[in-house]
């Protein structure tokens, strides 16, 4: 019989940086959140756009040759990715966030996601409209 | 009843002898249909008495047996066996310190649970001889898989920021409170807010979800969580926006 | 020894001993309270019940009724005082758990509904889903949350009560987390402490029911009341003996045998009721013994189905519809599928009678209280008793709450009416030789018996003689064994003899425990000659009240056999008749 304390809890450390290497779920999360870097990066570029047409049409026309080099091409193609990753994740959660309830049962979270796509496909549309692309 | 051999690698750990955990690997025969829990009790009963673990109901409602099966945090009643080829690897719950062998310290849990002030707090009070509170079967339906939780755990074990920051509130506490919260019978979201709402509190959370994907109950605390979060964000601007709202 | 001081000890966090907490917290009285548990309160087995808790609230219905159905139901062994203490009390506590938040199931204008149950005449149980005794749990363990004053203590192991000049003043407990023992001194104690199912092999019983609190009443001299009474429910799962809800059969489930026959009218249920739609107090909402039997009967002439796990019949629910299922019974289904393979909804599911709960226990009166100063007893571990022979479901959730709470005011009471002097000298000697009891256990060495094994064969006894249907020579025979069992139990030697969580240890100590529980329910069957409710004798096949119309009163013996008495039953109005559970009955 113990007089003395044997107990002696064990506290299993947790990686800082590679936590998220331990499981496909937490690597999936990571690559959700990551996304925040390209929509980040990608404001960004909008801001410098913004900065080159206050300078001047010159300044503005410079912005918009560097828009079309290989890695501003790629830059973006990887950022619509990720932004469209991002938007679809966030999509789909959104049900969790926003439950309807009506009477006993609850608005179906296909309905609720699928209004936040049909919603986001109209802005997008007017946007290109505004844009002149029809 | 057709059996097969199944090895288990199972984590060690005995303070008074060991300087920190070790696998330890036991070889048994077993009938096909049975969960982890038949080949632990199997090995304690015919192999190695000294093994500590717990569990009670073997109906997935006591919430004993949460461990790590393969790396996933399970109930150890409900893995069966036929989902695991190959060596099968038990370990304590994550993120709880190991007290001995499977069997987890879960004080920070339960004081957790009891900081979110988790029961009724009637809106209005009733005395018993008014007969019961009237709550339609759509309003109970509002609140009915909050109340689920067996207090299991596997969520705190899955969530990473519990894991890598735990003051953490968690998941299953915050998803507790907003049962009662929730509740037509209930007026005391404000009171639990404190707790819920503040920095170690819901906002810890970033939606990585992994607490509703293991969870056995079906209660989603991740739902819970974000519902809490636009609920108290609400609340906030209401309170500092609309002042001349405040009770 | 460290010693921690209390008003009042609880031994047992489940339904009756949260309830005696939340009593005495709120009585007013500013006590400080103990609520020790050798699990976290949430691992209860109250948490298991599913179907519901009785009491009369509909209009068609009346505590007579209620009180009617109970007497018969334990074929006149209740006693009929304390019943009607319990059909009375029983609304009130149910609604003081709606009070508390719990989430009963509801009609559609929002009134708490009440759902049909075997061996009742009108529909007086009230039901969350099929998780009522999770829910009931939850919501007293989260209320309890509010009372600053309970102090808990879990993963405490009781081992002894500590018993001087005729009083319990405390228990010695191991912290199970460090192993250290440690003595609990309050000048009043309740026990809770659940059932002892797990000494049979085929139980809907957690691990956790291993009668502990019923030992530690025993072993102090309190005698055990009517433990021959052994309920088996009906229809437990093949694979692991795990509960199907009774409501399954409220809702308008059948049972069937090979042939597809719903043999139940065969055996005095009958006539066969329309499918889906149940009549009360008749055919598959029969009483759980008569069920029980009738499936033994007709294993006998081969009518049962086989599965790999032995004998069965068949629950057929697939009339109900998806819908129904899922909405009232969505863990029976979650159960049966994960478990058995079979899908309730497209399937019907093989089931078969399994050891459910204890009618017997520590004797106490109206009053909770045991004849041991001090000392009361609530819940499936105490026998009061309003469950006589055979308890009707849905009556124990019921139990809990009325009998926890009476058990706190009898303790409040029994604090006020003024302290006996304390001999702190005897009673520290006491606990000392608990301390040594366990010491003794850890040095012992060279012993050639496991738990595994001596637990194996305990079970195998019960199951074989002190089953659904017993005889006299089975029963000697199960003593006998159950004797030597106990003696070959005094060598075991622990293989685990560190501190630290011993479950080993554990373990040990709970088969102690259940082969005392196992030895009073022999000896107790053994010496009624009579066929009653649940005890059923194949050599005694008839109810003699002239002889038998009396509780059993086993008291425990260190070596020897228990000594049996007998204790009249309290009967007030209802005297002894038929049990009729023919759709024939008024």
């Amino acid at each position: 019989m113990a007089e003395e304390v044997s107990r002696r809890p064990y506290q299993r450390e947790v990686p800082r940086v590679r936590w998220f290497l331990r499981h496909p779920r937490y690597v999936r999360y990571m690559f959700r959140e990551v996304t925040c870097l390209f929509i980040g990066a990608y404001t960004l570029v909008l801001v410098a756009g913004l900065g080159a047409l206050s300078q001047g049409p010159a300044a503005y026309q410079g912005f918009l040759e560097s828009l079309a080099s290989p890695a501003s091409i790629l830059f973006h193609v990887l950022a619509l990715g990720f932004a469209a990753y991002h938007s679809v994740t966030w999509f789909n959660l959104t049900p969790k966030a926003l439950p309807l309830q009506v009477g006993e049962g609850f608005v179906p979270d296909g309905v609720i996601a699928g209004a936040h796509y049909a919603g986001w496909g109209l802005l997008s549309l007017a946007l290109l409209a505004l844009a002149g692309a029809f | 009843m057709s059996e097969r051999r199944v090895e288990l690698e199972v984590l060690r750990y005995n303070p008074e002898t060991d300087r920190e955990p070790r696998f330890q690997r036991y070889s048994i025969r077993c009938p096909e249909e049975w969960v982890v829990l038949d080949a632990l009790n199997h090995v304690k009963e015919t192999a190695d008495p000294t093994l500590s673990y717990r569990w009670s109901c073997h109906m997935a409602v006591c919430g004993s047996c949460g461990m790590m099966i393969d790396g996933e945090p399970k109930l150890a009643c409900k893995s069966f066996l036929r989902d695991y080829p190959g060596v099968i690897r038990i370990e304590p719950l994550a993120h709880f310190p190991i007290e001995r062998d499977l069997v987890t310290v879960i004080d920070d849990f339960m004081a957790k649970l009891a900081r979110v002030k988790p029961y009724l707090i009637p809106k209005q009070e009733r005395a018993l001889g008014e007969g019961e509170y009237r709550q339609t079967p759509a309003e109970l339906k509002k609140f009915k898989q909050y109340t689920l939780c067996i207090n299991c755990m596997l969520c705190y074990a899955a969530c990473p920021e519990y894991g890598l920051i735990p003051k953490f509130i968690g998941p299953a506490a915050i998803s507790l409170a907003h049962r009662y919260n929730q509740d037509s019978r209930d007026g005391g979201r404000r009171e639990r807010e404190e707790e819920i709402a503040a920095a170690e509190g819901v906002w810890e959370c970033s939606f990585a979800g992994a607490c509703s994907e293991v969870c056995p109950e079906h209660v989603d605390p991740a739902s819970a969580l974000q519902q809490v979060k636009i609920a108290s964000t609400v609340d906030w601007y209401k309170e500092h926006l609309m002042p001349w709202l405040k009770k | 020894m460290e010693t921690i001081q209390a008003d009042v000890a609880i031994i047992g966090a489940g339904g009756a001993g949260l309830r005696a907490a939340i009593a005495l917290a709120a009585s007013g009285a500013e006590l400080k309270i103990a609520l020790v548990s050798k699990v976290y309160p949430m691992r209860s087995h109250t948490c298991a019940a599913e179907g519901g808790a009785a009491g009369v609230i509909k209009a068609d219905d009346s505590l007579d009724h209620h009180f009617n159905d109970t007497v018969g139901g334990g074929d006149w062994l209740c006693d009929q005082d304390a019943v009607d203490y319990l059909v009375q009390e029983a609304p009130r506590e149910l609604l003081q758990l709606e009070h508390w938040g719990c989430p009963w199931s509801r009609e559609p204008d929002g009134s708490v509904a009440v759902r049909p149950f075997g061996g009742m005449k009108k529909q007086r149980t009230w039901f969350a889903a099929d998780k009522s005794g999770f829910h009931i749990l939850h919501t007293l363990f989260q209320t309890s949350l509010r009372y600053p004053t309970i102090e808990r203590f879990d993963e405490y192991y009781a081992t002894d009560l500590i018993v001087d000049d005729g009083r319990c003043w405390g228990f010695t407990a191991i912290e199970m987390r460090s192993g250290r023992m440690r003595r609990f001194e309050a000048p009043a104690v309740i026990i809770a402490g659940g059932g002892a199912g797990r000494m049979f092999p085929f139980t809907t019983n957690g691990a956790i029911k291993t009668g502990d609190g019923m030992a530690l009443a025993y072993r102090a001299g309190v005698p055990l009341k009517d433990m021959e009474f052994v309920q088996y429910h009906p229809t437990g799962l093949p694979s692991t003996g795990t509960l199907l809800t009774e409501a399954c059969r409220g809702e308008g489930g059948v049972l069937l045998n090979r042939h597809g026959r719903r043999f139940l009218q065969d055996y005095g249920m009958g006539p066969e009721t329309p499918l889906g739609k149940p009549v009360l107090k008749t055919m598959e909402l029969g009483p759980r013994d008569r069920v029980s039997q009738a499936f033994w009967h007709e294993q006998k002439k081969g009518n049962a189905v086989s599965t790999q796990w032995g004998d069965a019949m068949l629950l057929d629910m697939r009339h109900l519809g998806e819908k129904k299922i899922d909405e009232r019974l969505p863990l029976v289904r979650d159960m049966s599928i994960s478990y058995m393979g079979v899908d309730p909804v497209k399937d019907p599911v093989p089931v078969r009678p399994v050891v459910h709960y204890m009618m017997g226990g520590i004797h106490t009166d109206i009053r909770a209280a045991t004849p041991l100063a001090g000392l009361y007893a609530a819940g499936e571990c105490a026998c009061v008793s309003i469950n006589g022979a055979n308890r009707l479901g849905s009556n124990s959730l019921t139990e809990l709450l009325v009998f926890g709470r009476r058990a706190a005011l009898s303790a409040v009471e029994y604090l006020f009416a003024g302290r006996a002097a304390r001999n702190e000298t005897a009673l520290e000697a006491l606990a000392e030789a608990a301390q040594e009891r366990i010491r003794a256990l850890f040095q012992r060495t060279g012993g050639t018996e496991s738990v595994a094994g001596l637990r194996k064969e305990m079970m195998q006894t019960m199951e074989q003689h002190a089953g659904i249907y017993r005889s006299g020579e089975g029963l000697a025979e199960a003593c006998t064994r159950l004797a030597g069992l106990r003696r070959r139990y005094a060598g075991i030697e622990l293989h685990d003899k560190t501190n630290v969580y011993n479950t080993d240890l554990i373990q040990v100590l709970e088969l102690g425990s259940m082969l005392d529980c196992a030895e009073a329910v022999a000896a107790s069957a053994a010496a009624r000659r009579e066929s009653r409710g649940a005890h059923q004798r194949l050599d005694f096949a008839e109810r003699d009240d002239a002889n038998f119309l009396r509780h059993s009163l086993a008291y425990y013996g260190a070596a020897d056999a228990p000594r049996i008495d007998y204790l009249d039953v309290v009967i007030t109005r209802s005297q002894p008749g038929v049990r009729d559970y023919s759709g024939n009955h008024e």
